[in-house]
């Protein structure tokens, strides 16, 4: 699938005043996966939340799927999902409400039988019919992660995914992350934590103070050494600005 | 799209049944405690009663609007809806109508129960009180369906929404008073047309412009 997914020119983004995102040039191909690095603060939220059309930029221009974002976003948002670590799940309808809510706001055809499939593919077939409310908080990013998946977005945006998760429930988003990956889906995330990034991403970004400091490449081998950058890059980036 | 998010919220308050119960409770209560207010045989019962009922419909539908967006609230689910392909003033129209919905529901309730403690005749147009309600309220949830929007995110969105709504929608009610105190001495409609036509023009301008301010109101 070649193309560009996300193409970004000096985007920024203020928040009374203070500038969450500063002249950030970013390109992402369709088919990658991207893990944004950045210590608290750094503004990897605002720019998932940008990307995903729920901000509106201060200055800059955002391209998705090689169109600028012309009717307010709503033909971008129908090919992108988004998972964060609020689960966007109504806790009073049960997993399969949910989603059947979401397919049809997407517009999915044959909702039944994906929400269907979804649920089993989620491992959620034993608790479809309970309320939100009353799973615990594994199940439910289980269940986020399907609702974002629902209308088989090309663009998958996640925003501190493992947040609260086990080690049980974080490997079976990693699984299912890769293989969304492995079947063509562009993956953008924000993780504080870079071994379970570099299993689902070979691209880093490192942001810091709401500016890009670093953008590259990974091997399976390297992430001792992207810590020793990312610390090194961080601290550079802090030291410039005291 | 619009059908599946009014769907939802029908889906959840008939689960949860919090909003219907708070509306028709509040409703009743007011009701009840006016009627004690005014001797059973007198005309002054009769001449207030149609401030009693709106002063109910308003008491009723301020708490049902507080609790619209809630539901929204929780696990930043308004940030769900944001992120479907729908344009925002879509939303807004379908939390309108969801509103406008609920409160025509409680009024199914409590206007019979209004008729009967305020010892009204039955003869009179039942349904043109129902018209007079039903713009009423549909103006009244075109307007408040945004200030809940924009409250819902503040501390004090309790006293927030009510500051915010009750002013700007005296004009309705003093419509719904004037038209429904009439129609109580079993005039016709066509007496109080100026003041439904007052209604109606209010219920357009306010359903557009929550439909176009509604993108800039849940923007942080």
């Amino acid at each position: 699938m070649p193309g560009t997914v996300v193409e970004t020119r000096e985007l920024g983004r203020r928040f009374a005043g203070v500038a969450a995102l500063r002249a950030l040039d970013l390109t992402v191909g369709a088919g990658e996966a991207v893990a944004v690095f950045g210590p608290n603060g750094a503004g990897k939220s605002t720019l998932l939340r940008l990307l995903a059309t729920l901000l509106r930029p201060s200055t800059g221009t955002l391209r998705l799927f090689e169109r600028p974002i012309s009717d307010g976003g709503a033909a971008a948002r129908r090919r992108i999902g988004f998972l964060s670590h609020q689960s966007f799940l109504y806790p009073d309808l049960t997993p399969t409400e949910n989603l059947e809510f979401y397919a049809r706001m997407f517009g999915v055809i044959n909702l039944t039988q994906r929400v269907r499939t979804l649920i089993e593919r989620v491992g959620l077939a034993g608790w479809a019919h309970r309320p939100v409310r009353t799973l615990s908080r594994g199940l439910e990013q289980r269940c986020a992660l399907a609702r974002a998946l629902v209308h088989e977005p090309q663009l998958l945006m996640l925003d501190e995914p493992f947040t609260g998760l086990d080690v049980d429930a974080s490997a079976m988003l990693t699984a299912m992350l890769q293989e969304a990956h492995a079947n063509g889906t562009t993956l953008l995330m924000t993780t504080h934590d870079m071994a379970r990034g570099f299993e689902v991403c070979r691209r880093a970004v490192i942001l810091t103070r709401g500016r890009l400091i670093w953008d590259g490449h990974i091997g399976e081998t390297q992430l001792i050494e992207f810590e020793q950058t990312y610390l090194a890059s961080v601290h550079a980036a802090e030291a410039a600005r005291a | 799209m619009m059908l599946a998010l009014i769907r939802k919220d029908l889906q959840i308050e008939f689960r949860t049944k919090e909003t219907l119960a708070a509306l028709l409770l509040l409703g009743l209560l007011t009701l009840v405690v006016l009627s004690f207010a005014f001797d059973p045989t007198s005309e002054l019962r009769v001449e207030a009663a149609p401030g009693a009922l709106w002063v109910a419909v308003i008491f009723a539908g301020v708490l049902g609007l507080n609790r619209s967006f809630l539901a929204e609230r929780e696990n930043e689910c308004l940030q769900g809806l944001l992120l479907c392909p729908v344009d925002r003033g879509s939303i807004y129209l379908a939390k309108a109508v969801g509103n406008f919905l609920f409160m025509m529901l409680a009024q199914l309730v409590i206007v019979p129960i209004f008729i009967f403690f305020f010892n009204l005749p039955v003869s009179f147009g039942l349904a043109g009180v129902f018209l007079c309600l039903a713009l009423g309220l549909l103006g009244f949830a075109a307007v408040g369906t945004l200030f809940a929007a924009i409250s819902v995110r503040t501390r004090a969105r309790e006293v927030m929404l009510p500051l915010l709504l009750l002013p700007l929608t005296v004009p309705i009610f003093i419509a719904g008073v004037k038209v429904t105190a009439p129609l109580l001495a079993g005039k016709p409609l066509g007496d109080v047309a100026p003041w439904l036509n007052m209604m109606v023009g209010f219920d357009v301008i306010f359903l557009v412009v929550g439909w176009l301010v509604f993108e800039y109101a849940v923007e942080e």
